[in-house]
């Protein structure tokens, strides 16, 4: 599953999948893309991290201070300045590389929508087959608004030439955690 | 056709912008990897039976869908008219203070032209959608319903952006995207409202789903406080999981990909950044929908699901694009929507350019007969207004077999000043247009009917009746002899009864349903005299008309006492390839051995392809009898003949020809063959114009010494 899930998503427009087997390792990762990407306290230059059930496994205020310009709220304007938007997803779908958001929560939607790279975490048991599969996981008559995700923003408009990153993230790194969530897998 | 039409069709075949980026993509091919892995027929058959039933109770999934969203906190408006959508939305701007509006794509509300209604009450609506966006400041309207501002080069959108954002630009499509995401990006911040449309709405739980690419239906969905949704009543489905097909078959077929960048479930209003809460509204628009589900015929148009497939692979679309063919909603479809929905423009002009090729019916997804639904705005137009009298009385006199038929004669006689070797290249004065892009052939001197009756032939317990069409009779009549002799072969003998008159297509396509059960009924009678096992025909309209066309007709004209004779006109009906393919396998006929190869391309007709679905049976008869295939690109679409397609269309036939002729140019095969007089008078005469070497030849004569 997800064998196939990573090769769909990566070719589904700027998209790279990246797996860790645990918590901590994911945490590296993102603490060097942090570095990496030379986030600070700078319009343009934030990163904004929505509420997510990963927050609950590491001292958050420590990374904050480690990484002056990394936010764990997220306002409309900290998401228009922010470079880096993380986001924790539910479900992930094979066959078409996406990844199902509960976009309630409206921060859910500025970090995934208005940063130009978007970090998704995935917890690697949530991975499931397609559309029909992940309507028998998340149904609106219980979810306000839910959003499926695909690859980088993208456009065709003009010429019909492929462009990446018009409106929402020119970049999509998904992260895929193994021993995330395990309890209460359902699939 | 009104004289601003015939200019904006020649203006629009001057840019052919659009055609070479339709070209480029490759459709056809994107689309099928799309769908790889996926059983289309299955897939479209599901489609057609959600929508279809859902079409079938609009108002009761209305109420469902409002209930449902109301009990979520989600305002719902059914506005019954075009004009009580409008008010709405002006009332709540006013009401709500509302001075700027973010929308994404949404043809909805270019059916009711929302932006300039709301202007004039001081209230600026930015398109976000960038093909949208790209139209806004152009001041034009989207010429593709997917992909509005395809018919714009990168150097005229350039300049666009230049002038909107008062700076330099080069072309680079990679910049100027960037330069329209930091222009938009600031409006979704400033805007008080974001309208958007809805590709599906679900009434058991009032959810509206949109899917997009860009990510600007996020934006004008969650930054401004107040969110809009303008849905056609046409997008209801009963259930959640209805979506899933849908869904599934959208993207790929707008474009070729598996499944959009952001696709929305929508339920509820939810909370804005500083707690407050956001409001919805959905209107919900009738505007003539209920009174298309209500017509037995059109409520069929209702399972579109506004992919614009059937606009990606029209022949005629292509070259003219959007803003000729069709009026806000485009292309086959468009033409349909806009005669409901469209207040501005009647559809009786834009009918008139479909030419009846069906390519659009077969990647439908809604299993829409898209062809059929036009040829029934044409015939309601015939009946309406009756049809121009030149015309009709053509159609009368093809009606009229004997008149017909001295017609044909007396100008096999009056040609001859202008005929050269078999064609006719020049046409004195006001019929010059016709010959001007392709050579005429010329009416034979003697027609089958009299050749036939020389003709010796074995007597053979099997019989034939040969159908020969106008064409053949009068035109090909070698084609005829050829036929005969290659069936005396397999020891059928040949039966050709005098009555026999043209099959009724022309009637038909151009609408007058009941000059074409008239044809039919002056057929049926001779086509069984003397019990024939086959009927066979050599051109892929008549067999249409045979094996289909006659009893739908002869039902549809009450003249239901026909059609068991019509059905069984229709069994014994074979186009010619497909009985000689017949006949070869079952080893009654035998190509010789030994024989030259040659090289051919082989065109498929429209109808032989796509109505009666023969395309595999010509094919493997000719390779049998020594013919090497070199498929041609695009072998199955519209030479551009299209009966009086081509008398009322002369421009866009003769560029479907232009076409048509590069890519058989391109196979550099000897000949060039079609089962279909139509498309051969058309190809033979566009190759002789230009002087090429490959010869068009009807498949009968090409295998006609080729058996044992
Ligand atoms: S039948 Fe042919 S010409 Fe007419 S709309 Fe369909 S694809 Fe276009
Ligand atoms: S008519 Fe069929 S092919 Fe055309 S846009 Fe509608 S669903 Fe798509």
């Amino acid at each position: 599953m997800f064998e196939n899930f990573k090769a769909r998503a990566e070719t589904s427009g700027n998209t790279e999948v990246k797996r860790f087997e645990t918590t901590a390792q994911a945490l590296g990762f993102i603490e060097e893309f942090l570095a990496k990407e030379e986030i600070k306290e700078e319009v343009g230059s934030y990163a904004v991290w929505a509420k997510s059930p990963i927050l609950e496994a590491f001292d958050n205020n420590a990374m904050a201070e480690k990484f002056p310009g990394l936010h764990f709220e997220v306002t409309r304007e900290l998401a228009k300045g922010a470079k880096i938007g993380i986001t924790q997803l539910k479900w992930g779908l094979a066959e078409t590389g996406s990844m199902a958001q509960d976009s309630t929560d409206v921060e859910q939607r500025l970090a995934s929508a208005l940063s130009w790279i978007h970090v998704a975490i995935l917890p690697t048991t949530k991975i499931i087959a397609d559309i029909p599969a992940f309507m028998t996981k998340m149904h609106p008559k219980d979810i306000k608004f839910i959003t499926l995700i695909t690859g980088a923003s993208k456009t065709a408009d003009i010429e019909r030439v492929l462009a990446i990153g018009v409106h929402g993230p020119e970049r999509l790194v998904i992260v895929c955690v193994d021993d995330l969530e395990l309890e209460g897998v359902a699939s | 056709m009104k004289q601003d039409m015939s200019a904006s069709i020649k203006k629009a075949l001057e840019n052919q912008n659009l055609a070479g980026i339709l070209d480029r993509w490759n459709y056809p091919a994107m689309r099928a990897k799309a769908f790889e892995g996926i059983d289309f027929e299955e897939l479209r058959g599901k489609i057609a039976s959600i929508k279809g039933d859902a079409a079938g109770r609009l108002d009761e999934l209305a109420d469902t869908f409002k209930k449902n969203a109301e009990a979520n906190g989600i305002k719902v408006f059914r506005a019954n008219s075009a004009e009580a959508a409008r008010q709405y939305i002006a009332d709540l701007c006013k009401e709500k203070g509302v001075k700027k509006i973010v929308k994404s794509k949404s043809m909805a509300t270019e059916e009711i032209g929302l932006n300039h209604f709301l202007d004039e009450f001081g209230i600026k609506s930015d398109e976000t959608d960038l093909g949208e966006w790209i139209c806004q400041l152009a001041h034009q309207t989207p010429s593709h319903m997917v992909m509005p501002a395809l018919h714009l080069t990168k150097e005229e959108i350039s300049d666009l952006f230049a002038k909107e954002t008062q700076q330099p630009l080069d072309n680079d499509i990679q910049k100027l995207v960037k330069v329209a995401r930091g222009a938009i990006r600031e409006k979704f911040f400033e805007a008080d409202m974001g309208i958007s449309g809805a590709n599906i709405a679900i009434a058991e739980t009032g959810t509206i789903v949109t899917c997009t690419n860009e990510g600007n239906a996020r934006l004008s969905t969650s930054l401004p406080k107040i969110h809009l949704a303008l849905v056609g009543l046409e997008k209801l489905v009963p259930n959640y999981t209805d979506a899933a097909p849908i869904l599934a078959a959208l993207p790929r077929n707008a474009t070729s990909q598996l499944i959009t960048s952001y696709v929305q479930f929508i339920s509820a209003p939810t909370k804005n950044d500083d707690g407050s809460m956001k409001e919805v509204h959905i209107v919900l628009m009738d505007n003539n929908r209920t009174k298309m589900a209500a017509d037995p015929k059109f409520k069929e148009a209702l399972q579109c699901i506004r992919c614009a497939a059937c606009l990606n692979v029209c022949p005629v679309y292509r070259l003219v694009t959007g803003h000729v063919f069709g009026d806000i909603y485009t292309g086959g479809i468009g033409t349909i929507l806009t005669a409901w929905f469209n207040e501005l423009k009647s559809a009786e002009d834009i009918q008139a350019l479909c030419i009846g090729c069906d390519k659009c019916n077969q990647v439908c997804p809604g299993k829409i007969d898209i062809s059929g639904l036009i040829l029934e705005l044409r015939h309601r137009a015939a009946n309406k207004e009756g049809l121009p009298f030149i015309y009709k009385s053509s159609l009368q006199v093809i009606n009229n077999r004997k008149v017909f038929h001295t017609m044909l004669r007396a100008a096999s006689v009056l040609q001859k000043p202008f005929v050269k070797d078999g064609f006719i290249r020049h046409l004195p004065m006001f019929l010059s247009g016709l010959s001007e892009f392709r050579s005429l052939p010329s009416i034979a001197p003697k027609p089958f009917r009299d050749i036939f009756k020389t003709i010796k032939q074995p007597k053979c317990e099997e019989k034939a009746v040969f159908f020969a069409g106008c064409a053949i009779d009068f035109v090909y009549p070698k084609t005829g002899e050829a036929i005969v002799k290659i069936l005396n072969k397999a020891g059928i003998e040949v039966l050709f009864p005098e009555e026999q008159s043209c099959c009724g297509i022309p009637h038909w396509a151009s609408g007058s349903f009941d000059m074409a059960a008239e044809a039919a009924e002056h057929n049926i009678a001779p086509l069984l005299e003397g019990d024939p096992t086959y009927v066979v025909v050599s051109c892929g309209s008549c067999t249409t008309a045979l094996k289909k066309e006659w009893t739908k007709i002869l039902k549809e004209q009450n003249k239901e006492a026909l059609i068991p004779q019509a059905q069984k006109v229709a069994e014994r009906t074979y186009m010619f390839t497909e009985l000689v393919d017949k006949l070869i396998k079952e080893k009654r006929l035998t190509p010789k051995e030994g024989l030259e190869l040659h090289t051919l391309t082989y065109h498929d007709s429209c109808h032989a392809k796509r109505q009666v679905g023969i395309y595999k049976e010509p094919r493997e008869a000719l390779s049998a009898t020594g013919f090497e295939i070199k498929e041609m690109t695009e072998c199955d679409t519209c030479c551009g003949m299209g009966g009086s397609y081509t008398v009322k269309q002369p421009e866009i036939s003769m560029q479907m020809l232009k076409q048509k002729m590069k890519h058989i140019e391109e196979t550099g095969a000897e000949f060039v063959t079609a089962e279909c007089p139509g498309c051969l008078l058309q190809i033979a005469g566009g190759l002789d114009k230009i002087g090429s070497k490959i010869k068009a030849v009807h498949p009968a004569e090409l295998m006609v010494d080729k058996f044992q």
